[in-house]
């Protein structure tokens, strides 16, 4: 049996260890609350961007040929895939699931040759690591990230988009969809299509008419196609938007149950250690006992 | 009297929701106000003032960095890039902001997307505190007084 004083260094050490779990745990959650609230707020005008798409496609007018962001190609050759992971691990699945979500796509739609976009160090690596193609990278995103901060991410997908680097360019993120459940989902991005397939299910919940109230036809200021221009590289940029926040929430709830999850296991490992030490201590102190017992009997065997 | 239902919406959030009933817009073709059964419509919007008449209650004031209106019915929707209430605006960190823009816009001149943005934050940061002084006057509009130039 170990020494006593090195199960109370091991005490000692794992009291610590679920100590730093504690303290990631909290900061984990508050984390996660205020990504969620900025999911939940951006949702309204995402759900209004759709409906307003929508409308322009009930109106009957050709909506593919009017904009080159909504035109479907013939042959799919090149994707690009922008894959949202964290920076950090620590997080249980989280970055495992997204990613094997993303190389069982590419191997099952024969994509194996497909650009990757990597937003977050644990995509970056497990993609370079495995050889594949990843032609950028976004990193180190604030806490708090703002439109600002995606934008660079949308201008690559609509450049490559339009100048023929990508004939289809999808988006790897987590759906948050509480604590306890998150769920690693492929969306197509561009071109965008005005239905309701494109839209995350969570989404979905958002929008109320899919058709305009009224028959009569729209009056547009200037032109459908300056509308268009306006509308639909911001709706790109904010899905992206959306996807780095639904994923962020997901990174920290799923830190969170992680953490609590060692904070636990390091409890009953102190509890089994405890008992360990007291089992060891009483040991101890028995043998000292008959030591003492033993050498007073022989010391009065040897006196008679 | 017939209403309209109005929803600005922003980026970071819901901005505005109510019935009211009528609804000036800064379009790109010009100031257009909008009544209760208006002709289907789709718009650009430009930096400017937006403002809502509801009776019984003083008329309010937002200022919108561009974006896109839809009318449709009795229904509003304006998905703005920027909204925010005339009385909510800081007017010094508004300052600050067109101070940042003009010195970028002055060293961007290479990169058109850069120039672009640097326009686009100097034009919206000077349209929230033109509407903030003027909101912020007694007389409302028209005169100025040297403290508040």
């Amino acid at each position: 049996m170990a020494s006593v004083r090195e199960i109370k260094r091991r005490i000692k050490s794992v009291k610590n260890i679920s100590q730093v779990t504690r303290a990631m745990q909290m900061i984990a959650a508050s984390r996660m609350r205020r990504a969620q609230e900025q999911a939940l707020a951006s949702r309204p005008y995402a759900a209004k961007a759709w409906e307003l798409l929508m409308h322009f496609a009930a109106q009957g007018i050709d909506v593919e040929q009017l904009h080159p962001l909504l035109a479907r190609r013939e042959v799919v050759k090149n994707v690009g895939i922008i894959l949202i992971t964290a920076d950090k691990g620590l997080a249980g699945g989280y970055n495992g699931n997204v990613i094997r979500k993303v190389t069982r796509y590419m191997q099952s739609e024969g994509h194996e040759d497909a650009s990757i976009v990597a937003v977050g160090k644990k995509g970056r690596d497990f993609m370079l690591r495995f050889g594949r193609k990843v032609i950028a990278e976004f990193t180190d995103l604030p806490p708090r990230p703002t439109s600002f901060d995606v934008a660079p991410i949308a201008r690559l997908a609509i450049d490559g988009f339009l100048n023929g680097e990508f004939d289809e360019v999808h988006l790897a993120y987590t759906d948050f969809i509480n604590t306890l459940t998150q769920t690693p989902t492929i969306r197509l991005l561009l071109p965008i299509q005005p239905s309701a397939e494109q839209m995350s299910e969570v989404m979905r919940d958002y929008i109320t008419d899919t058709k305009p109230m009224t028959k009569a036809p729209y009056i547009y200021e200037p032109d459908p196609e300056t509308l268009l221009d306006a509308i639909l590289p911001s709706l790109t940029e904010l899905q992206i938007y959306q996807a780095v926040l639904e994923s962020r929430a997901s990174e920290e709830s799923a830190r969170m149950v992680a953490m609590r999850n060692a904070t636990e296991n390091a409890k009953e490992l102190i509890g089994d250690l405890t008992l360990t030490y007291n089992k060891a201590r009483q040991a101890a102190i028995t043998k000292e006992m008959l030591d003492i017992a033993g050498g007073a009997e022989a010391l009065s065997q040897a006196s008679k | 009297m017939a209403t309209l239902r109005l929803e600005i919406v922003t980026i970071e959030g819901r901005v505005f929701d109510d019935e009211v009933n009528m609804v000036i817009a800064p379009g790109v073709e010009g100031v257009m106000g909008i009544l209760p059964r208006h002709a289907p419509l789709l718009t650009r919007l430009n930096f400017g003032e937006l403002q809502i008449k509801k009776d019984g209650q003083a008329d309010q004031f937002y200022a919108v960095g561009g974006g896109v209106m839809e009318v449709q019915g009795t229904q509003v929707i304006v998905l703005a890039e920027s909204a925010e209430h005339v009385d909510a605006i800081d007017i010094s960190r508004a300052e600050e902001a067109r101070h940042r823009a003009e010195e970028r816009l002055a060293q961007a001149s290479k990169d058109q997307i850069d120039f672009d943005r640097a326009e686009a934050a100097l034009r919206r940061s000077a349209n929230r505190i033109k509407l903030a002084r003027r909101h912020r006057q007694k007389g409302g509009y028209g005169v100025q007084t040297p403290d508040n130039r």
